[in-house]
């Protein structure tokens, strides 16, 4: 509450508000997201359900990082067998054909593979990506009951850059919201 | 949207012991790895790091003096080294399956094991891998199998299905460990925040990526992990198909049929599912996880392993058919002579009796409820699955088209110390991945308890009930701020 003249001043960035259920922080968020806030986010043990809609979130762009990757898979395979055993070094065994469309039947198991090998790394590192993870460090992990997020509690977080932010009314809010604790963490100014 | 939801409908039955608190499945799986391991788990790691150095001195005997120490020779040039390669293959497809096919058919029982399956299949893989890798002869000439630029300025042979297996095993291995990391990053940062010393914080908490629980986090988490279990689903099915393309493209009678894929997936699924059930039953009395691994799931498990042992019956009985109705004289001097009554039929009856016969008791349930008789059983599958695959391929190349050739293979000290080797090696790894990662899903686990309900109301949570308080000590956090402080 106080802002004290130190060393280094220490500024609010984040308000953290805990809660014991899954069925309270859903109803929480439905508050927050109703008194429009937008730089705001929960925290569960789990994925809770309807919480997406709860936030008003949009639907994950992911599947089409995935796709782009998918294709690119395809058709690198596609470019590398036909290059290789068509065109650099035509090799013919078997009496078959060397590069495609001769060869297509045969290249659908490398195909499938490398379209699928690199829809994994789209999925998993487009993922990283949207949540620009990794991020090791981050304000709420200065808060030690923050570390019961990843265990049974539930918690939102407004960030004090919010335009909406005021530090004792969104401090009210949230525990008007049926937080079980508020709390204010408080970051180096720059 | 999350895709593990929580148990609600009437009828539902709970997928873990009923009253469990959320804590409760946090502490009982998170604190394996914080405390001092018990004495099984040393006893076990003791043993199979022995055989882990008996698969090392082995394989240095092997690069020494070359593959001549092996059993293999004329005709029989491929012997215990593809029998090894494919049995691990197959094992390693019950985690791939249990992650990606159950999962996108709702199977929310498979959050007991699916952690558990999918780190077999990694170490099931890696075993898999090391014959391939030592079958060559050359190691140091192993490059050739991957499509980069060499001194000769040859390419590989991509018409060859030796190479679409580097290909698909390559693939399945890279899959199923993004798929596998990605399921442990939430899990990994409930034991970064639990830990109470500073190294165990920053190794947790370096692979945990900075994880925090972030519903924002979660929506792309939850599609991601549907994608991956959506491109695994015909990744798993693929894989062993390739596998048996190493065979079905030849012309040796007994290798040359189109049943192939079908089979060798159900041989795969049906061994990777046995070798689950024997290492869990080992963890669960080990590490004491009988609230979360409950009798109903090791029931449905050996119900699938019915199921599976059926597909695998019905695709022995084809072959038999399929010989003699082809009419061909090779085929069925091998299928209706060779295997019942040649040299190998002792080898035969091993594969036939332990997985097609033995599994039938499992439909009785006084079976498959029982401990002492489903190890015993899952143990004998996965020795019938090792026979089926040395019956494939020593006994179709031990008699081939010209009577003159035929031989007779036997295995060596070197064969046998090599393949109980790899048994070492992947013990060992279990064992180190049960000692120090959660090897039951904590955050899919808890997603399927009534907890997780949010339009449950919270009476019993805790929450407004003064019964319940003890409940308020979090334990793991250091210093705690006061209610309402800043």
């Amino acid at each position: 509450m106080e802002t004290r003249a130190r060393k280094t001043r220490r500024t609010p960035s984040v308000i953290l508000a805990e809660f014991k259920s899954a069925h309270e922080v859903l109803h929480a968020a439905e508050k927050v997201h109703e008194a429009g806030y937008v730089r705001w986010d929960a925290h569960t043990p789990f994925p809770v359900h309807g919480m997406d809609k709860a936030m008003g979130l949009k639907d994950s762009r992911l599947g089409w990082i995935v796709l782009a990757f998918a294709l690119t898979g395809l058709s690198g395979a596609f470019v590398m067998m036909h290059w290789m055993n068509g065109v650099d070094y035509p090799t013919i065994v078997g009496d078959k054909p060397a590069g495609a469309p001769g060869t297509l039947p045969s290249m659908v198991p490398i195909l499938f593979e490398l379209t699928i090998l690199l829809s994994a790394f789209g999925a998993v590192l487009g993922m990283f990506a949207l949540n620009r993870l990794p991020q090791h460090h981050h304000p709420l992990f200065s808060s030690d009951r923050f570390r019961l997020a990843s265990d049974d509690r539930f918690f939102i977080s407004i960030e004090a850059d919010d335009p909406k932010f005021d530090l004792d009314a969104t401090r009210t809010f949230l525990e008007g919201a049926h937080a079980h604790t508020v709390e204010v963490i408080e970051e180096d100014a720059s | 949207m999350a895709y593990w939801e929580p148990i609600r409908e009437l009828g539902e039955e709970p997928l873990i012991q009923p009253g469990s608190k959320l804590r409760e499945v946090t502490h009982d799986i998170a604190s394996v790895s914080e405390t001092a391991a018990p004495r099984g788990w040393w006893i076990c790691f003791l043993i199979a790091s022995s055989f882990t150095g008996v698969f090392a001195l082995c394989v240095a005997y092997l690069f020494y003096r070359g593959v001549g120490v092996w059993g293999n020779s004329s005709p029989v040039y491929w012997a215990w080294d593809i029998t090894n390669f494919v049995w691990w293959v197959g094992i390693g497809h019950a985690g791939t399956l249990i992650s990606a096919i159950l999962f996108i058919f709702r199977q929310r029982w498979r959050t007991a094991i699916n952690r558990f399956a999918e780190a077999m299949t990694i170490f099931a893989v890696i075993c898999a891998l090391i014959f391939p890798g030592i079958h060559v002869g050359r190691p140091w000439l192993l490059y050739y199998v991957f499509p980069i630029p060499n001194q000769m300025t040859l390419w590989p042979n991509f018409k060859s299905p030796l190479l679409w297996d580097v290909f698909a095993v390559g693939t399945y291995f890279t899959v199923s460990l993004l798929f596998w990391y990605t399921g442990l990053i939430p899990d990994l940062a409930t034991l970064r925040d639990r830990s109470l010393t500073k190294w165990r914080q920053r190794i947790y908490g370096f692979f945990a990526l900075g994880w925090r629980g972030s519903n924002r986090h979660w929506q792309h988490y939850e599609r991601a992990y549907l994608i991956l279990a959506a491109i695994s689903t015909p990744l798993v099915l693929s894989v062993h198909s390739v596998v048996s393309m190493d065979f079905a493209t030849s012309v040796i009678p007994g290798w040359h049929t189109t049943i192939f894929p079908p089979y060798f997936v159900a041989g795969a699924i049906f061994s990777g599912f046995a070798m689950v059930e024997t290492v869990l039953l080992i963890a669960r009395s080990v590490f004491n996880l009988k609230r979360v691994v409950m009798m109903r799931h090791l029931e449905l498990m050996n119900k699938f392993l019915l199921l599976t042992s059926l597909l695998v019956g019905y695709a022995y009985a084809m072959e038999f058919f399929m010989a003699w109705y082809s009419g061909n004289q090779y085929e069925m001097a091998h299928f209706l002579k060779n295997r019942p009554t040649g040299p190998y039929w002792w080898a035969w009856l091993w594969m036939v009796i332990p997985n097609c016969v033995v599994p039938q008791l499992y439909w009785f349930k006084r079976f498959r409820t029982s401990i002492p008789v489903m190890f015993v059983i899952s143990i004998l599958i996965n020795i019938g699955m090792w026979f089926e695959r040395f019956v494939i391929i020593v006994s179709s190349l031990n008699r081939d088209f010209l009577p003159s050739s035929w031989g007779i293979f036997r295995p060596t000290i070197i064969d046998v110390g090599v393949f109980v080797g790899t048994i070492g090696v992947f013990f060992t790894l279990f064992l180190l991945f049960m000692r120090w990662l959660p090897m039951v899903s904590m955050t899919e686990v808890k997603g399927t308890m009534p907890q997780a309900d949010p339009h449950r109301h919270s009476e019993d949570e805790g929450a407004h009930d003064p019964v319940k308080i003890v409940d308020e000590e979090p334990s793991g956090a250091g210093d705690l701020v006061p209610e309402g402080a800043e």
